[in-house]
């Protein structure tokens, strides 16, 4: 990692972490319904890892806090703001929403909304590249709490017993919605978890992006290199609550103010001012530039676009004018 | 022609599939090594190996999903299920991914699986190995469910659901596996929607699926042998989306209508097809409709009971005759 990796990962965390407060300011504004979970916090784990691989060419999967991963692969923001909008324009045609974020040209094969759902899928599609020959391999994202689901279990015997091209990063950010890690789960350290299933694991600070890609690099090459499924945890934490609708009063001011210490940009952007790759003030200036561009062009797509048509309602449910549901197209 | 059995019928479709297809695989419990509890599978392992006849744990959630997420890029999973009564477990991944996933997103991302199992009451099986379960599935949006009765649409109904970009469940039967009919030695694929009228009559019809076409069949016999009652037989072998057109078509024909299902009465294909022939044609009854359908039990162990729980021609014909006044 350079140093204009760096810089460039400065600002594509900066413009996470603006963009999800800018999906925060338009949930109160009631201009995003439903369920909204925000990343803010986390960023550099999807950031560090996914520079580690090839967004865009390998496949990622990950739960309904979705946003920054599906963007990081290539997704337009603009059509992410606006599936969170419900328009038309939207990644998702507006069908999805907030926790079904999806850019298949991209490679982000979505989020999925059911706690661990997304192991086997994952699973799967590491499946079909290896059918299919290909050198990609399968990055699935999921959180802490979702380990305590039965398709973790089975996915990972599986992702094993086959050899499966997957790697499972972890944000271990301690809490399952508003309960602590330690009233909801025996073994702390989720990496050990997987050692019953002979995988390799390991645990690294998810905070500070530098670490997160080194750590991630040598999961990346492990799991491209043929030797099968890799377990990934990542210390994190989030700032908000669970979702919009969780008040979020079962942490500690003092846990709060202790995490934000450690927040991943701010380290990350005082390691590049001290080593004197940038001032406080083009700090600030990059700052304006992309408050300016989720105003300017991200928000106002949004606000302008059409919503669906509601004689489409029935349309993406089954497919349409399919032969074989005939009896074939010979 | 030629007379085979109904678990042959399928491992032929899954032959002719496999050798059409390189990305068309099956995976289940038992399918590969063993050659499924059913045969349904039997000799493909050794002919397609194992990374394309996959033995999977007893996981049934989990290797639905990984069916599923093996479609996304366009691999054919053929799935068995072992039996019914496990589906259950795999509900999560069947319904909550493989039936919206193209929906939600907007229509880029599709799940072109097959998931097989037979449901159904057998020989004994006691309440965890008899289930019923075509109700569930069929009241799902993003779905496809079939159901074959016979051998011949056995073979060319998971012939069509391999290749339609659809999710499509499969119901099959217990008692079937071993059941000989006509398949023809051509290739054929059978439409997965609309139903066939098994045997035309013009008195009342007796809408049945699976295994009950059977005894409708061996009622219909007894109703015009020895009451002169010609019953119409439909077979229902695509229960989602059902034939609304051929049902309405049978009933402003014969004025008449029987629902014949092995399962309980609540919420099943007997209270849908009623719902159906009231919004389509109403006014076209002389009687209303009636329900031959099981016993809202888990079904026993003992044999006198669980005959008791599920019906049977006689049952079908004691209902036709009560709408005759018989």
């Amino acid at each position: 990692m350079n140093v204009a990796d760096k810089k460039r990962l400065l600002r594509e965390m900066l413009f996470a972490r603006r963009f999800e407060e800018r999906c925060y300011e338009a949930y109160v504004e009631r201009k995003i319904g439903g369920f909204l979970h925000l990343y803010s916090g986390e960023e550099a784990c999807a950031h560090g890892v996914l520079e580690a691989a090839n967004p865009g060419h390998d496949y990622v999967i990950t739960s309904y806090r979705d946003h920054i991963h599906a963007i990081k692969c290539g997704a337009d923001p603009r059509k992410v703001m606006a599936e969170l909008y419900a328009k038309e324009t939207g990644s998702s045609r507006g069908r999805g929403g907030s926790m079904h974020i999806f850019d298949v040209e991209h490679r982000f094969m979505g989020g999925y909304a059911l706690v661990g759902g997304p192991f086997p899928l994952a699973a799967g599609i590491a499946k079909a590249i290896k059918m299919k020959g290909g050198d990609e391999i399968c990055i699935c994202f999921l959180g802490d709490a979702a380990n305590n689901q039965g398709t973790f279990h089975e996915s990972l015997n599986m992702a094993k017993l086959w050899d499966l091209p997957v790697l499972y990063v972890c944000e271990n950010n301690l809490y399952g919605i508003g309960t602590r890690i330690d009233r909801s789960t025996a073994v702390i350290d989720q990496y050990k978890r997987v050692s019953g299933y002979n995988i390799p694991s390991a645990q690294e600070d998810g905070q500070d992006i530098e670490k997160v890609f080194k750590a991630a690099k040598k999961a990346v090459n492990h799991v491209r290199s043929g030797n099968g499924p890799y377990f990934l945890e990542l210390m994190t934490y989030r700032y908000r609550g669970h979702s919009m609708s969780d008040s979020n009063a079962y942490r500690s001011k003092d846990e709060e103010r202790m995490w934000s210490n450690r927040d991943p940009i701010i380290m990350l952007r005082d390691r590049l001012i001290e080593a004197g790759h940038i001032t406080k003030a083009d700090y600030k200036a990059m700052d304006n530039e992309i408050l300016d561009e989720i105003e300017d062009d991200i928000i106002a797509f949004a606000e302008s676009s059409p919503e669906p048509r509601v004689d489409e309602l029935e349309k993406y449910t089954l497919a349409e004018n399919d032969p074989w549901v005939y009896g074939g197209g010979r | 022609m030629t007379d085979i059995m109904y678990w042959e019928a399928i491992r032929r479709a899954h032959d002719e599939e496999m050798a059409h297809d390189p990305l068309v695989i099956c995976m289940g419990e038992d399918i590969g090594v063993a050659g499924g509890t059913y045969k349904a599978t039997q000799g493909l392992y050794d002919k397609y190996g194992a990374e394309r006849v996959i033995d999977t744990p007893i996981s049934e959630n989990g290797y639905t999903g990984v069916g599923i997420g093996a479609s996304f890029l366009g691999v054919r999973p053929i799935i068995e299920i072992m039996s019914v009564n496990f589906a259950w477990l795999a509900m999560d991944q069947f319904f909550n991914s493989a039936a919206k996933v193209r929906y939600m997103s907007g229509g880029q991302l599709t799940a072109p699986v097959v998931v097989r199992s037979p449901g159904g009451t057998a020989h004994q099986l006691g309440a965890q190995h008899s289930a019923r379960m075509e109700k569930i599935f069929m009241g799902i949006a993003g779905l496809r469910v079939v159901t074959p009765s016979n051998p011949r649409q056995a073979y060319g109904l998971l012939k069509s659901a391999v290749r339609c970009n659809d999710p499509v469940f499969i119901n099959e039967h217990e008692l079937m596996y071993n059941m000989k009919g006509e398949v023809s030695d051509e290739e054929f694929f059978h439409p997965l929607e609309g139903s066939e009228v098994t045997r035309e009559g013009k008195d009342v019809t007796l809408f049945a699926y699976n295994i009950s076409v059977h005894w409708c069949l061996k009622a219909a016999d007894i109703l015009s042998k020895q009451f002169g009652i010609e019953a119409e037989v439909v077979d229902l072998y695509a229960l989602a989306p059902l034939d609304r057109a051929g049902i309405a078509a049978s009933v402003r024909k014969t004025h008449r209508a029987v629902i014949v299902e092995e399962a309980e009465p609540a919420v099943g294909v007997g209270s849908e097809v009623m719902a159906i022939i009231n919004e389509e044609c109403f006014f076209e009854l002389d009687a209303a409709p009636v329900r031959v359908s099981a016993a809202h039990v888990p079904i026993p162990y003992n044999h006198s009971l669980e005959k008791a729980a599920i019906p049977n021609a006689d049952d079908v014909v004691m209902a036709v005759r009560r709408m005759f006044g018989k």
